[in-house]
């Protein structure tokens, strides 16, 4: 089992083993996520966004495991720091930012269209929906499978267990993708998850469970490959923890000289994926100088793009407050509404 | 919305309605909603082979399989989480909770998922969930397993809530529930489960948030639900041989209230005693003499009146008829508001 710390300098993304398109698709939208990210920094620097969860070094494993996805049946369940998944899945990203501009809590993406669930702040909350969704996809014989996303703090939740029982005892197709970043806000792994693995735990819900090094785009890739195949042919769920760390701090509001050594960053950013995919990519073939350019290029224009929209875009409006609350509505939050109508709005 | 119908029980009477127990009336009402539509599931702890603990899905495994019945590993948050996955992919859940107490586990589920889903996802999603609790005291259970709580429940923006009372509304309300497009928390007043009624295999029509005035009266109101109205009704036969004539009024819906119909109430009888089991403090009977000061004020003779349980944890099987609203301490306050004192 691969352990956590990273020594020595990092070993090559093996990007030969990845068709050329997906390879370079992977690449672009790992870049398109890093730039997203820096631009939605800067957007909280500027006051535009409350706050920002940064996924500044976990762009492999988000891009690469959404990637693995077959985009028309499958269906991802985020927790709150999922945007390179986003980004992968093709997800409206203006409407995505709009969750971190806090003009609407889930996001103003449709997460029907996009198979993302709307983005949720209970992290372990998710994980059994995704179970409940795979659940339904077997009942009905559809080919879909559930991509759960959590971390290592969201993994001492007692949904999660509930989930990964449930999952096995129901053998539903689910992948539980479990992003290891290193820190549970400021508590480290070694005090959060006793055993140390997140993946060694599956053996004892009757699934299967992975460790992979999830700053490397490709092994990523394939083991969320093989587990969606695996799902899907009837093998049941799978526990897949990809190893990475959180460059930045939890969240533009966290300090984290106050808990960790700036020696472990600087020795994680030498093991940053994005550089790692590049020389992979360069090595494989798949990209050379000129395209190396082009993509850089457009993942910056994309990320511009994003952030231009989400910086103008309009809040929802106020009766929204009330319409999404039923699907029938009350009579008396229809009262209610007239209220806001005549002293609010 | 109001449904004032006296004697919409006499239908139920005629020899073709079968008698049934509230317990048989949800099996025959979860038979109908698995069979009118396929994307009906029922599960949960024990609900396959055992029929549930209570058995209200009694050979409901049998006749549609264990695909669209099914049990689940001891997990309520899982339970509810599963259920929200289901609804999400589009199927209609009606996943069951053994006891009240066991909602706790659940409540995260609860409150920040199956009842926000449809808001969080701007109606993306519909939630059409029925989640089954069998609520209330009244059986002399051990702890956790006789808890009133539909104040949290009704607190919740999101979800709808429900009680019945008889076997037929047992049954007209769990296919309203079923069909719902909403969450709905179904509130089975357990201490009901076995009393037999004649039940028309109709279900209620009437949109969330309607009350029914299951006794006529001049002098009082009484507002109840779930398994209280049972006991208002008795206290209300013994307050007639006084010459008191006491209408009993069973809210069935929790959330929405049907404020309309208590303050008719109020302003029939012009006295309002809240009768509830739930402890006093900050539970529904506050919501319910709120809505009347608000809505019927000038029209109230006395201030409203609340016979509740007492604001102590549930109380184990000997102490429970002492914490219950008793006959007599409705009595007593039908007494205090007839008198106009406070």
């Amino acid at each position: 089992m691969p352990t956590h710390e990273p020594s020595g300098p990092p070993p090559p993304v093996d990007a030969g083993t990845l068709p050329a398109d997906v390879a370079r698709s992977l690449y672009r939208d790992m870049l398109t996520a890093r730039h997203l990210d820096g631009e939605a920094i800067a957007l909280q620097r500027q006051g535009v966004f409350p706050a920002y969860v940064s996924l500044r070094g976990q762009e492999a494993a988000q891009v690469a495991s959404a990637a693995a996805l077959d985009g028309d049946n499958d269906f991802a369940f985020p927790t709150y720091r999922e945007m390179g998944a986003a980004v992968s899945l093709g997800v409206d990203m203006v409407g995505y930012l709009a969750s971190h501009r806090a003009l609407w809590h889930g996001g103003l993406y449709n997460p029907r269209a996009s198979g993302f669930a709307p983005i949720n702040a209970v992290v372990g909350g998710p994980v059994p929906h995704a179970v409940g969704w795979a659940l339904g996809e077997q009942l009905r014989g559809g080919s879909g499978c559930a991509l759960s996303y959590f971390g290592d703090g969201a993994s001492s939740e007692g949904d999660i267990h509930e989930a990964m029982n449930m999952a096995g005892v129901l053998a539903c197709p689910v992948v539980f993708f479990c992003q290891n970043n290193r820190w549970a806000l400021s508590v480290p792994v070694e005090n959060q998850v006793a055993g140390g693995s997140v993946a060694g735990r599956a053996s004892g819900y009757g699934i299967a469970g992975e460790t992979v090094d999830g700053n490397d785009a490709a092994q990523v890739y394939h083991a969320t490959r093989a587990a969606l195949h695996r799902a899907r042919n009837g093998g049941g769920p799978t526990v897949i923890e990809a190893l990475t760390y959180r460059l930045e701090p939890h969240s533009t509001s966290d300090d984290t000289s106050r808990y960790r050594e700036v020696a472990e960053e600087r020795s994680w950013e030498e093991h940053d994926p994005i550089p790692r995919m590049r020389d992979g990519l360069l090595a494989a073939g798949h990209l050379d100088d000129t395209t190396a350019a082009r993509t850089e290029d457009e993942a910056r224009e994309r990320a511009a793009r994003a952030r231009d929209g989400v910086a103008a875009a309009a809040p929802p409006d106020g009766r929204d407050l009330f319409t999404h609350v039923y699907r029938e509505p009350t009579e008396e939050l229809g009262r209610q509404q007239r209220i806001w109508q005549e002293e609010v709005a | 919305m109001t449904e004032l119908a006296v004697n919409d029980r006499q239908a139920a009477n005629d020899a073709s309605a079968d008698r049934l127990s509230m317990q048989q009336a949800l099996n025959r009402a979860l038979r109908t909603v698995l069979t009118d539509d396929p994307d009906t599931l029922v599960f949960g702890e024990d609900v396959g082979r055992l029929g549930g603990v209570f058995r209200v899905t009694d050979g409901l495994q049998r006749e549609f399989g264990a695909r669209r019945v099914f049990d689940t590993p001891l997990a309520e948050s899982g339970i509810v989480g599963l259920a929200v996955g289901l609804a999400m992919n589009g199927w209609r859940p009606v996943p069951e909770l053994q006891f009240d107490g066991f909602a706790y586990p659940a409540v995260d589920q609860i409150v920040n998922q199956m009842a926000r889903m449809h808001y969080r996802s701007r109606g993306a999603f519909r939630m059409p969930i029925t989640l089954r609790v069998p609520s209330f005291g009244g059986i002399q259970a051990p702890e956790h397993h006789g808890e009133s709580l539909e104040a949290l429940f009704a607190h919740l923006p999101g979800v709808k809530v429900v009680a019945p009372s008889d076997p037929q509304d047992a049954y007209g309300l769990l296919l309203r529930a079923v069909r719902d497009d909403d969450p709905v928390i179904y509130m089975e007043p357990k201490a009901r489960y076995w009393e037999r009624h004649p039940v028309e295999p109709v279900a209620d029509t009437a949109p969330a948030g309607t009350s029914r005035v299951v006794r006529a009266g001049r002098h009082a109101t009484l507002v109840t639900w779930g398994s209280m109205v049972h006991r208002c009704r008795r206290a209300a036969e013994l307050a007639a041989e006084d010459g008191v004539d006491v209408e009993v009024l069973d809210l069935r819906w929790l959330k929405p209230i049907d404020a309309q119909g208590v303050a008719a109430a109020v302003r029939r009888t012009r006295r309002a005693v809240v009768v509830h089991e739930a402890p006093l403090t900050a539970g529904l009977g506050a919501e319910v003499s709120a809505l009347i000061t608000e809505r019927a004020f000038s029209e109230l003779a006395a201030p409203v009146e609340r016979v509740t349980g007492f604001d102590v944890p549930y109380p184990a099987g000997p102490l429970e008829q002492q914490y219950l609203p008793t006959v007599d301490r409705i009595l007593l306050a039908l007494q205090r508001t007839l008198e106009g004192q406070s």
